[in-house]
């Protein structure tokens, strides 16, 4: 659904989506790295465990939450991509943990 | 020729619930409502339907308290059969968690007042060590030394039981105006016109719930209703999975998942902003409680403002100079809401208030003797 504007000069890195290994631009925001690899559904709810999306892309809905290098619930739209970052979907609620 | 049974002052949870009472019972039933700039504490409730604090030294506000939660499953089902609107309410009973000996003894001291005070009503309750209460709630940390229990105590979403109670009032033909403020009250007994956005509205009863408005409204018909605010701050954590299998007086879980933390009390005046003073101590003893909420992110924070009388009682009772006009306040609108739909609404109808709610008069800020029970 997604695809890249050309952009020639961007640097690249590399980083693991739901287990597959993905090369997206430097200064990529995870959400945007789990769409580029057509992800429709990037969480599912606390709720219904119906599937959501990104969708304000600027921190405001928590749509976009997933676990990201291995911490539940975080706003995919807020945090910037790393090389080797780790980036899965959230699966409804979080555990809690001590 | 009046155009309603009941004027009712105030759309949040007290006033919308005495106002589905009047419906539900055929009666025509009119909410004026201020609007946003109001200081909604139907909006920032904790969402307790609670108990195990109420009434020490005052049995009646006891029993009151224990009659509305006692009802709160039946207002709940009615409201959903009537609206679809789940309420969340759920009551596996509640704990009070104790953090020290001192506070441990202190609880035990309260309750086993409580439960003398209940005398025949009989009022159940366990005071549980670490171990005891480990096996209730696992998720406590090493600190807490134990907590009071009482099958009472409860939850529900505040939110949807204010929706729900405003979608069932105009299911039952009541009628809701908001974003007008009350400008004139022409007060006669049994009669009052009330002018609001430049209409004028007439009814033989009028019902003051308009929390911390009741103040100056009650001296428009001739009620002392000395309410004032008293600030809580709640914080609110992203879901998880559940972790509270029954809320406690400070932390409780809703069915989302979500965590609220509570307890705050202060006079910060008419200021419902939240501190940070305050967020750190809530925080700090929630960590102690719950070491988990060390690594459980928080989303949102808020304050509210309590609707406080002076001795923390609610405050019932029927104009002498204008009889029919009533008021109805208190401190814990989601508690007493299934009281006000279930019977308070019934005396207002019947144009007198029962024995057991004298208590509640206004007559006890006359007297000297001012207590602080509740």
């Amino acid at each position: 659904m997604f695809q890249l504007l050309p952009d020639t000069t961007a640097q690249t890195l590399t980083v693991i989506v739901n287990g597959e290994t993905v090369t997206v631009p430097h200064g990529f925001t995870a959400a945007a790295a789990m769409l580029l690899c057509g992800e429709s559904a990037t969480r599912t709810t606390a709720l219904s465990g119906e599937g959501r999306a990104p969708y304000c892309m600027m921190g405001v809905c928590f749509e976009c939450l997933m676990e990201i290098n291995g911490e539940p619930n975080q706003q995919g739209c807020l945090v910037t991509v790393a090389e080797g970052m780790h980036i899965n979907r959230q699966q409804g609620k979080r555990e809690v943990r001590e | 020729m009046p155009d309603y049974d009941a004027i009712i002052i105030g759309g949040g949870l007290v006033g919308t619930a005495v106002a589905y009472g009047l419906a539900r019972r055929g009666k025509k039933a009119l909410v004026l409502d201020e609007g946003d700039i109001a200081y909604r504490a139907s909006r920032g409730n904790f969402g307790l339907v609670w108990v195990q604090s109420k009434g020490f030294g005052v049995p009646e506000y006891q029993r009151w308290t224990r009659r509305s939660s006692e009802d709160w499953a039946m207002f709940s089902a009615e409201l959903q059969k009537e609206t679809g609107i789940c309420s969340g309410h759920e009551r596996p009973g509640g704990v009070t968690i104790c953090l020290s000996e001192e506070e441990f003894s202190k609880r035990a001291q309260r309750m086993a007042q409580l439960h003398v005070e209940a005398g025949e009503t009989n009022f159940q309750y366990e005071m549980l060590d670490h171990a005891g209460l480990k096996k209730l709630i696992p998720s406590i940390g090493p600190e807490v030394v134990g907590a009071s229990f009482t099958p009472y105590d409860g939850h529900a979403n505040p939110l949807y039981t204010l929706r729900a109670l405003h979608a069932a009032l105009i299911k039952h033909g009541g009628t809701y105006v908001p974003n007008i403020k009350v400008e004139r009250i022409d007060a006669a007994p049994n009669s009052f016109c009330i002018t609001a956005g430049g209409v004028t509205y007439a009814a033989p009863r009028l019902v003051l719930g308009a929390g911390l408005g009741n103040n100056p409204l009650g001296k428009l018909v001739g009620l002392n209703v000395p309410v004032r605010p008293s600030r809580g701050q709640i914080i609110v954590t992203e879901r998880v999975q559940p972790v509270l299998p029954m809320p406690t007086l400070m932390i409780r879980q809703t069915v989302e998942g979500t965590l609220m933390i509570g307890e705050s009390r202060e006079d910060a005046g008419f200021d419902d902003t939240t501190s940070p003073e305050i967020m750190r101590t809530l925080a700090e003893r929630a960590v102690k409680t719950f070491p988990f909420l060390r690594n459980t992110r928080i989303v949102r924070t808020w304050a509210a403002l309590r609707v406080m009388a002076p001795d923390g009682l609610p405050i019932y009772e029927q104009s002498s100079e204008y009889p029919g006009a009533f008021v109805c306040t208190c401190h814990s609108g989601v508690t007493l809401a299934a009281a006000h739909a279930l019977h308070y609404a019934g005396y207002v109808m019947e144009g007198a208030l029962p024995a057991e709610l004298a208590r509640f008069s206004t007559q006890r800020f006359d007297a000297a003797h001012v207590s602080t029970a509740a």
